[in-house]
């Protein structure tokens, strides 16, 4: 937890004036009675009127400054709070963004979003409370017990005594709750996650009819956050009702002490009266402050959660070289190159060789499963060889900066997303100051341009979230217009053109042949007709290549190579 | 657009849900009704106790035993009154934002999907989650609080009154002036929080877009860009939140500043009663005691109140989703399909998803049962769309969809829907595991079932090799699984349930063709009979079917076998060779 206090840095001065303001106030609250004190041993002794008139003044003039002060308190101690929240928003977003994809897979994205929304939320509510009210209870309470001490040292043990056993209970339930709100918040991540899929998968659940099991299911989960709501809730339920008890029964022990002492003639009724104020003074800090427990502890809760987000480090440790794309492409090599995703699993991909000129083409294919997208993942380092090593225009990829290395590469994965936003704006993603006869012409290459100017508004037609208002083939060609744009050094195309008809496909490839500058090109297929013109094909099968070569030589000697081949020309289309 | 809600709606909409629950705001009220006028009490115990202790040898113990026993008593009947009053109110609140995430979700499976395709998932899922947290606490705070302070109040009023009624009286007149402080306050803050909760719903929906898809924004080195995108609105959320959060907390010290006016009001008509020999020195000394806790709780609800607020503008979202308009029912009469032939006929239909841009024109088609029709056409020229029709995911504009003779809108769409078994291209798991997701298809099907399903779509192999086996729980999106393994997965669904009709929507498209052709055999078998539509590129799958349909810009432009478009030399022709250019 302690890496978020540093968030505090820019809000040094208003997290001490906040507080500073409300003690401020609480001092002139406690001026009040001494005032009435004198208007009644004074103002009413005398009967001047007039005396009683200027210190009613004195009362209201106490009531402004009040006011003043408060409302600057409670305006430092939003501003805090409120940036405060801003910023570790900020810094958990930031890293999220730099988490690497085995840490995104094994965290999952649901948990991310309640961090980010929920558990901040809750969290800065827990600060702007604190600055507020936290202070204050502590220094109101210390005051009470200091000044009854000057009264009387034994009676004011029982003070002390109450006092101590109070904090022992308020630790003794922030021990038990703070796990308790911890698996609350994680429940809660459950019935998000739920949520989701639900709105994500609508389409085939209905298919299904399954709509009612997934209501159940849902409701499951959220009756499991509900239980323990309630059961966290039955016991910080107890905290007020706890510190009441406590501090009457401090407060009965305490005028029986003073009973005695008044007795013996060690202290005077008057004393006792002092004395009982001041427990009654403790009492209305405390409860305050009982409340306010509940409160932070949730706060702490979510602010561990956030906390051990940011504490995630990605496994992955950036490069630092930099150096520019070449034009003509980039060479790639791979040096027995393998990758697991998890230790101690199973390869999903190994013992890779390939050296791929620039400017080449590479067709990889192979059955579902075989490792083909695992092997593309290892070239723009989403995922870290677990063996072997990557090289792209000479340098490790490990070296590399991710700017530098993934500038120069260009993905087009098997389900593109496309974001909110006009078309334009998705096609920048590629390259963020490309103009619009350079976005037209990668729409042209990627056969996305007849349809885009037919879009109402064209280029600026604005696709929704997940660019769900155009069809999953108009999908895959603004990805891979979105990938051309770029000019890149590598261009990698993961089973891209699936959603294609194959006259689509086939001026697609042509287009893409005919380019002015020729990016090394990996083409992950399942299709022959897709990769048989290539340079290289590499063809895997259940993790392990199982043949490199040309159309012909695979052909010849490649027995799966073959069997992929004729399963799809064989039976005499033509 | 519906107008928008006001608060006064809202609430008696929460109440709606807060009405099963009665019985513990019942029990809630009464214990703090026990527990705020017995801490009245507990003064006057105190105060008859120090009475007992004069000076010195003037000491009654006994009668002071007598008092703290009583205190006792009062301390343990608050203590457990205020437990009760906190778990009733705990219990209270849980549960009825438990029941309204239960409908907000029974909502989400009836909304029509025209919904989900305009509205990002993000913000349903701010409104379902952060709207209905923040509501919680809101309502948590109200009950825990609100109820004490009004016993206080009128606790403390009628003690007043018994001590001097006058003076009671000035306190009565200038008190509520609180009330209008805080609810002149309270009334601009609640459109900040409004605002608020807005703004965050936005950002909320960015978060969602930006790290679900965390790896396409690493991917193209888009960190920066999302960064800045972020803390652009983020700042806009700061002030916003800043407005709201100090504007808020204006309250408090508001009304704390008007009932002390009201104390130095007490205090001066006070003394100048005292004066005039009208009141003691310990009358005066115990009203202000009084006046001091009447006030008080003022400030406590008045507080609560600018939380309610929030809680009343995050609970308006939410009834927003409950309240948005769902499907057109089942009718009542509507027949339930079982064992359906498959007789397809389309007639005169009109579609259009946006009023401005006409999609399918005229559409005309029959379907024998069992046979197989295949859809072909370019990106874009409308199969995906009339998928959506025939599984009434939309509903046509005009004409009709009819199976088995009858209009589908007289078709229970349960029925309707579980007659087909589709396959889309774009595969979807929901997380959980692979046997669950198998399972999908018919909840009830046995261990070898599902494992004979999966053997015959060919998954079986893979399964095995997964960490768990059929245990393995999918994370969402299908986790490490490749695009072709979730589409075997897809494909054994549907094997295991065995619809009557079916819809392949590129259902093999990410699957190898040496596999595809394993799996070809199953299904097969499983066309055999049933009437199915099957979109695909790979023309092996559609050369077999009995007619094909080539679709261009929403209308079927040729129909026929493959020999009989090969021979017309149309489109259908042109689209063939393309591919061994």
């Amino acid at each position: 937890m302690k890496n978020l206090w540093k968030y505090f840095k820019n809000y040094r001065a208003e997290c001490i004036l906040g507080p500073l303001f409300k003690l401020l106030e609480a001092s002139f609250e406690l001026m009040i009675p001494l005032v009435i004190k004198n208007i009644i041993d004074v103002g009413i002794a005398t009967s001047d009127t007039g005396y009683i008139i200027r210190y009613a003044l004195l009362m209201v003039a106490l009531g402004v400054i009040g006011l003043g002060c408060s409302l600057t308190a409670q305006f430092f101690s939003a501003k805090a709070a409120v940036g405060f929240s801003a910023k570790v928003k900020q810094e958990i977003f930031s890293h999220i963004q730099t988490l690497s994809y085995s840490e995104i897979d094994a965290l999952g994205t649901g948990t991310l979003i309640t961090r980010l929304t929920s558990d901040i939320n809750t969290l800065q509510g827990g600060v702007n409370m604190s600055l507020r009210l936290f202070l204050r209870s502590p220094f109101v309470v210390m005051g009470a017990v200091v000044m009854a001490f000057t009264i009387d040292a034994k009676a004011a043990l029982c003070i002390a005594l109450t006092v101590l056993a109070l904090s022992l209970v308020v630790y003794i339930m922030m021990r038990l709750t703070i796990p308790l709100q911890a698996g609350v918040q994680s429940r809660l991540d459950v019935v998000l996650t739920k949520t989701r899929s639900n709105i994500g998968g609508a389409r085939v659940i209905r298919a299904f009819g399954n709509e009612e099991r997934e209501k159940e299911e849902f409701n499951l989960a959220n009756t499991a956050l509900n239980k323990l709501q309630i059961f966290s809730g039955r016991i910080s339920a107890a905290m007020n009702p706890l510190t009441f008890a406590l501090v009457n029964a401090g407060l009965a022990w305490l005028i029986w002490e003073g009973a005695m002492a008044v007795d013996t003639g060690r202290l005077t009724q008057g004393a006792v009266v002092a004395l009982v104020n001041y427990m009654s003074q403790i009492l209305v800090e405390l409860i305050k402050l009982a409340n306010l427990i509940v409160q932070l502890t949730r706060a702490l809760a979510c602010g561990g959660r956030v906390s051990a987000l940011l504490d995630i480090e990605s496994s992955m440790k950036e490069g630092t070289t930099e150096t520019a794309c070449p034009e003509d492409g980039s060479h790639v090599e791979l040096v027995n190159a393998g990758l697991k995703f998890t230790e101690g699993g199973e390869y999903s991909v190994k013992g890779v060789n390939l050296d791929a000129a620039p400017g080449s083409i590479i067709g990889i294919i192979g059955g579902t499963g075989s490792g083909k997208t695992s092997l593309i993942n290892m070239i723009p380092r989403f995922y870290d060889a677990s063996e072997g090593e990557i090289k792209v225009d000479g340098v490790n990829v490990k070296d590399y900066s991710f700017a530098s290395l993934r500038g120069r590469i260009a993905v087009v994965p098997q389900n593109p997303v496309l974001f909110s936003g006009s078309i334009r704006d998705n096609i920048r993603w590629g390259k963020k100051d490309a103009d619009d006869d350079e976005i037209i012409k990668a729409l042209k290459t990627a056969q996305a341009y007849d349809f885009v100017s037919e879009k109402e508004g064209g280029l600026s037609y604005v696709l929704t979230q997940g660019g769900k208002n155009v069809s999953g083939g108009q999908r895959q060609r603004l990805a891979i217009a979105r990938a051309l744009v770029r000019k890149p050094g590598i261009l990698i195309l993961d089973d891209s053109t699936s959603a294609l008809d194959y006259a689509t496909d086939a001026a697609l490839r042509n287009a893409i042949k005919n380019l002015d500058h020729i990016p090394t090109t990996f083409i992950v297929s399942q299709r022959t007709a897709s990769i048989m013109h290539a340079d290289q094909i590499i063809v895997l099968d259940d993790g392990a290549v199982a043949g490199m070569g040309t159309h012909e030589e695979l052909l010849k000697n490649c027995e799966i190579y073959r069997e992929i081949y004729d399963s799809q020309y064989k039976d005499g289309t033509e | 657009m519906k107008k928008k809600q006001g608060q006064a709606e809202i609430i008696k909409k929460v109440l709606r849900y807060v009405r099963p629950y009665g019985v513990f705001l019942l029990i809630s009220v009464v214990c703090a009704a026990i527990s705020s006028l017995l801490a009245l009490v507990m003064p006057i115990l105190t105060g008859l106790a120090v009475d007992m202790i004069i000076t010195k040898g003037q000491v009654d113990f006994d009668g002071i035993l007598g008092v703290i026993k009583q205190m006792a008593l009062c301390i343990a009947a608050i203590s457990i009154a205020q437990w009760g009053t906190n778990a009733c109110s705990n219990r209270l609140t849980y549960d009825t934002v438990r029941d309204i995430r239960r409908d907000a979700m029974e909502k989400l499976q009836k909304l029509p999907l025209a919904y989900n395709d305009k509205h990002p998932a993000g913000e349903t899922v701010s409104r379902m989650i952060a709207d209905v947290d923040q509501f919680a606490d809101g309502l948590l705070l109200g009950f825990n609080q609100f109820f004490n302070g009004v016993i206080t109040i009128v606790g403390t009023l009628v003690l007043m009154l018994m001590l001097n009624p006058l003076l009671t009286i000035a306190v009565v007149v200038i008190t509520p002036l609180s009330f209008f402080v805080a609810g002149f306050i309270a009334k601009n803050t609640f459109k900040l929080f409004k605002r608020q909760s807005a703004v965050r719903g936005e950002q909320t929906a960015l978060i969602e877009e930006m790290c679900s898809n965390v790896k396409t924004v690493q991917a193209f080195s888009y960190e920066n860009e999302a960064i800045s995108r972020f803390a652009e609105g983020n700042e806009v959320l700061k002030d916003v939140s800043l407005r709201a959060t100090f504007f808020s907390s204006m309250t408090n010290p508001c009304t704390r500043f008007v009932n002390n006016i009201a104390y130095a009001l007490v205090t001066f008509f006070g003394a100048i009663l005292v004066v005039g020999g009208k009141l003691t020195v310990g009358g005066l000394s115990a009203f202000l005691s009084y006046a001091n806790q009447y006030t008080k709780p003022f400030n406590e609800i008045s507080g609560v109140i600018t939380e309610l607020q929030n809680a009343i503008a995050c609970a308006g979202r939410v009834f927003e989703l409950i309240e948005e308009e769902a499907e057109v029912p089942d009718a009542e009469d509507a027949a339930v399909l079982s064992g359906a032939k498959g007789i397809v006929d389309i007639e005169n239909v009109n579609f259009s998803y946006t009023e401005d841009k006409e999609l399918i024109k005229e559409l005309n088609l029959h379907v024998d049962s069992g046979s197989r029709i295949a859809i072909v056409g370019p990106t874009g020229c409308g199969k995906t769309t009339l998928i959506n029709l025939l599984m009434r995911f939309y509903d046509v504009n005009e004409g009709s969809i009819k199976v088995d003779g009858l209009d589908i809108r007289n078709i229970s769409r349960k029925s309707l829907r579980s007659a087909y078994g589709m396959v889309l291209q774009e595969t979807w798991l929901k997380p959980g595991t692979v046997r669950d997701n198998i399972r999908m298809g018919r909840p009830d099907a046995t261990d070898e079932e599902v494992i004979a399903a999966a053997k015959a779509s060919h998954a079986h192999s893979f399964i095995k090799q997964l960490k768990d086996g059929y245990d393995t729980v999918l994370g969402e999106g299908g986790g490490l699984l490749s695009q072709g393994q979730k589409q075997l997965l897809c494909i054994a669904r549907i094997m295991l349930g065995m619809p009557p009709m079916l819809i392949l929507d590129e259902a093999t498209s990410s699957i190898d063709t040496r596999t595809e052709l394993k799996i070809q055999d199953a299904f097969a078998k499983m066309m055999k009979g049933r009437t199915s539509f099957i979109v695909a590129h790979r023309l092996s799958t559609i050369k077999e079917a009995d007619r094909i349909l080539v679709m261009k810009d929403g209308n079927i432009i040729e129909q026929g076998t493959h020999t009989q478009l090969l021979a017309e030399r149309g489109f259908y022709h042109k689209l063939y060779h393309s591919q061994w250019e």
